[in-house]
């Protein structure tokens, strides 16, 4: 099987949300059909599914979606190995897939739900950061083994082939959650690789992004700085850790992180009222290094939250739309009239301007607690 | 002694459109020209001439013609000619050679082995005439994170901010001293800074009076090792403070200004006696290690309430990313780092064209090292020395730089071509001179008006490499090698600038 090169890895995507703001759960079938409906903007090289409020039964636990690829049966024993010694497994299982799927060299898929054993110097850090570190080791150290998700009440899914053929693959439709992501790949210079699809997970945090960044060297520089190495080479990397320290460690609202990210321009600033004049030009001074450049658009989630957010000059639009409790974001419309013919409100946001869907407090507590 | 130096230069007439007017005769500081007894005729002694090219802008017939002096010694490529003269020179002088401007030997450019990037298909080059396009760049030291309380609907900033500069363009004027330039190119840097929206910094001269209330909000005022004009006034009236330790074009030596250049305004200024070399150390001598540079930063704090942002400048020299390191964790907001190729009024020849490394492997092992330590952000670093045009700008951010300066590209704009005389204080262009009838050649509402269109010109050419490469804000290119492409060049030279080979 072939690996991503060693250089940057460009992509243009099909992008899709769909998230049930009174924690409802519904299976994945509204899902598959709206990708099905952007057939043509991946090329069969990448599809995934990001999914909340999957694993109720287990919701204390952390799940690891691990992929084996080439069925290494070394790097499994191995990664069984390093769980046993850092987690209590409290439950595993190969994810079961449908051999008649139309998809090529599959690798094993196996889940694990674990609770952090923490020894030594490693009692000093939370959980999180535990199960961050952990599953790093995993991905740089073992080889042909990769955790492709690792939060809580949540999994990700995803591979080589149409969204269709991995949703078929994975059984997504027998699924429920409250909130599904998924991606439809067209990568441009790599020939497709099970790890290198979408979504992007830390935590219970999932990334689907569409775009290139011209910016990904000041970007991927500046968050070296605070230990997050960029491996994949991939652009949604760059926007996963951005996300991930901004919201989770620096804890900064995603109101406030798209200003970061996709800020508006001076020209706008400097005729602002003095006091958010100096909240933009202090964020835009302090965290330019994270100004993401160029053309894309982002989905991302975590529990109780999902959002949609594109580049500053809208070079890769967003599409919105509610319906009742159900909060929309697709690349396309026509994806998400496609589901839902009779939609409440359906809008196309200004570039850096968040599309956010949360869930209600009393809901959160049902997914999370 | 008789003289066996070659000419450099040889001075053509085209007779029949000479009028034998005296303007040349008026414009050569040098003495090239001079009338005959009877003033029916202009001699010319082309021995004398030094290639200001004066002569040939100002003639008003277009009759002159300066070219290097084509006659030499029976070709060598070891023993050259620039060889055989300094050798002579010295053999009849018994002295230091000194020379203006920045080294002229052949070195390898850097600059010019790197290629930049554009953007094709998978993302849209951005057109500057039809969007915006952002060249904004604040200078200081920025917090690690900001800490933001949001009550209701107010959202206030928690974490303390350090001052940071603000310039419309990543193109600031480097220090040139008054003494070494004359006030109309002193004045006309000041003027041009203030109309453009960017800064300028005074060197070591200090910052006359009379300019303090108008110029002193875009003056970087320098605190060398001669400390000349430093007061307390002189430090609170700026935009920011430059701490001088060392200059690209002569690294590990201090300053000289003739005595002969320091005239009544220049010795109030410089608050020395009028008429007396100003000499600076080759160190300052508060400053015998890193912790003794803290203390100099932290007494220049405390003079001005911590308001003003601390810049460092060195001469790039070999251990430049160590020396950087400690410059940042002694409390610098800014480094300035000068490479070889930076320009004097006056340096010892040998220093200038043996000390010293180029810009663009400095601002690299800077940038890198800085990243590595986790402490980038912590300062700006301004890359000075060389730069010769826009691409250099954009280059030299892409490797790691915030910003840089420009003393040599500024000075041409004035008027300057470059002919190296300049420690000899007879400039013919009214820059590096305080000969009054000289220095008024040089109008600074004029010289202010074609920096300021050298700015604007650099600044149209670099939003249009960026938005070729898909970036509409000067902070999405600062250290972005991906952008860069090396050709001709070797692993080595690669892997210390830290970017990909063409092709790669």
């Amino acid at each position: 099987m072939i690996k991503p090169r060693d250089d940057k890895d460009f992509q243009a995507c099909g992008l899709f949300g769909v998230m049930d703001r009174s924690g409802e759960r519904f299976n994945g079938k509204m899902v598959v059909e709206a990708m099905k409906n952007m057939h043509v903007r991946g090329n069969g090289l990448g599809g995934g599914f990001a999914v909340y409020g999957l694993y109720p039964e287990y919701k204390d636990y952390y799940c690891l979606h691990v992929m084996i690829q080439d069925w290494n049966e070394d790097a499994k024993r191995e990664v069984d190995k390093f769980l046993d010694a850092n987690f209590d497994i409290v439950h595993d299982e190969e994810i079961p897939t449908n051999e008649d799927a139309n998809v090529v060299n599959p690798p094993l898929f196996w889940r694990y739900f674990v609770y952090p054993q923490k020894k030594g110097d490693d009692k000093r850090l939370s959980d999180d950061d535990y199960v961050i570190k952990k599953v790093m080791y995993i991905n740089t150290k073992i080889k042909d083994a990769y955790v492709i998700s690792s939060g809580k009440n949540m999994g990700v899914f995803k591979g080589v082939g149409f969204p269709e053929d991995i949703a078929e693959f994975f059984m997504i439709e027998k699924y429920k959650g409250y909130i599904w992501t998924a991606h439809s790949r067209f990568p441009t210079n790599t020939p497709g690789w099970w790890g290198g699809a979408h979504p992007f997970c830390i935590l219970d945090w999932t990334v689907v992004h569409n775009g290139e960044i011209s910016s990904y060297g000041t970007n991927k520089r500046y968050l070296e700085m605070f230990g997050y190495y960029c491996t994949l080479q991939t652009d949604t990397e760059v926007m996963a850790y951005a996300f991930d320290l901004l919201m989770r460690r620096q804890k900064l609202p995603i109101e406030i992180v798209a200003k970061i990210l996709a800020p508006p321009m001076w020209d706008i600033i400097d005729h602002m009222d003095e006091k958010r004049k100096k909240l933009y030009t202090t964020l835009r001074m302090v965290y330019a290094p994270l100004l993401i450049n160029g053309p894309w658009t982002v989905i991302v989630a975590h529990h109780g939250e999902m959002f949609g957010l594109t580049d500053r000059i809208r070079l890769r639009p967003i599409t919105a739309g509610e319906k009742g409790d159900l909060l929309f974001l697709s690349s396309e419309e026509s994806a998400i009239r496609a589901v839902c013919p009779n939609l409440d409100r359906v809008w196309t946001p200004h570039g850096g301007e968040p599309v956010i869907g949360r869930i209600n407090e009393k809901a959160l507590k049902k997914v999370v607690e | 002694m008789k003289s066996h130096l070659l000419p450099d230069f040889i001075v053509e007439r085209i007779e029949d459109r000479c009028n034998r007017c005296g303007v040349c005769v008026k414009q050569c500081p040098w003495g090239v020209y001079s009338w005959n007894d009877d003033k029916t005729d202009i001699l010319i002694d082309y021995t004398k001439c030094v290639g200001c090219q004066r002569c040939v802008v100002y003639c008003p017939n277009n009759a002159l013609i300066v070219k290097p002096y084509y006659g030499s010694y029976r070709p060598n490529a070891y023993w050259t000619k620039d060889i055989i003269s300094d050798i002579k020179k010295q053999a009849e002088q018994g002295g230091v050679l000194l020379v203006g401007t920045g080294s002229d030997r052949p070195y390898k450019v850097y600059f010019d082995h790197i290629l930049l990037n554009a953007s094709q298909v998978t993302n849209p080059s951005i057109d500057p005439l039809r969007e915006p396009m952002e060249l904004r760049t604040f200078l200081g030291r920025k917090p690690d994170q900001l800490e933001i309380e949001i009550r209701d609907d107010d959202i206030e900033i928690k974490t303390e901010l350090y001052p940071n500069l603000v310039v419309e363009t990543p193109i600031l004027f480097a220090g040139m001293s008054y003494g070494a330039i004359s006030k109309n190119a002193f004045l006309a840097l000041a003027m041009a800074s203030k109309e453009f929206g960017t800064l300028f910094c005074t060197g070591e001269g200090g910052l006359p009076k009379d300019m303090r209330e108008e110029y002193g909000p875009v003056a970087i005022v320098q605190c060398a090792s001669g400390r000349f004009g430093v007061d307390p006034e002189y430090l609170n009236c700026a935009a920011a403070i430059e701490i001088k330790i060392g200059q690209g074009a002569k690294p590990g030596i201090g300053g000289h200004l003739p005595g002969e250049k320091v005239t009544a305004e220049i010795s109030a200024t410089r608050m020395i006696p009028e008429g007396t070399d100003a000499l600076s150390p080759a160190p300052h001598h508060d400053i015998y290690s890193i912790e003794d540079l803290s203390m100099l930063i932290y007494a220049l704090k405390e003079a001005t309430n911590y308001e003003k942002p601390v810049f460092v400048k060195i001469a790039a020299v070999h251990n430049v990313a160590a020396i950087a390191s400690g410059i940042v964790r002694a409390g610098a907001d800014v480094i300035v780092i000068d490479g070889f190729r930076g320009g004097t009024g006056a340096s010892p020849k040998v220093m200038r064209d043996h000390v010293g490394i180029p810009i663009e492997m400095a601002i690299a092992a800077v940038d890198q090292r800085l990243r590595e330590e986790g402490i980038r952000h912590k300062c700006s670093i301004i890359a000075s020395g060389g730069i010769r045009c826009s691409a250099d700008v954009v280059k030299a951010i892409a490797l790691g730089a915030d910003a840089v300066y420009i003393g040599t590209a500024a000075l041409i704009a004035l008027g300057c071509t470059m002919c190296q005389k300049c420690y000899t204080g007879k400039c013919a262009w009214g820059i590096c001179t305080q000969d009054p009838n000289l220095a008024k050649r040089l109008n600074p509402k004029e010289g202010a008006k074609r920096l300021v269109n050298l700015l604007r010109a650099w600044s149209l050419e670099i939003k249009d490499m960026l938005g070729g490469m898909g970036i509409n804000a000067i902070e999405s290119l600062r250290g972005n090698r991906e952008h860069l492409r090396g050709i001709g060049l070797e692993e080595w030279e690669l892997r210390v600038l830290g970017i990909k080979g063409a092709g790669e």
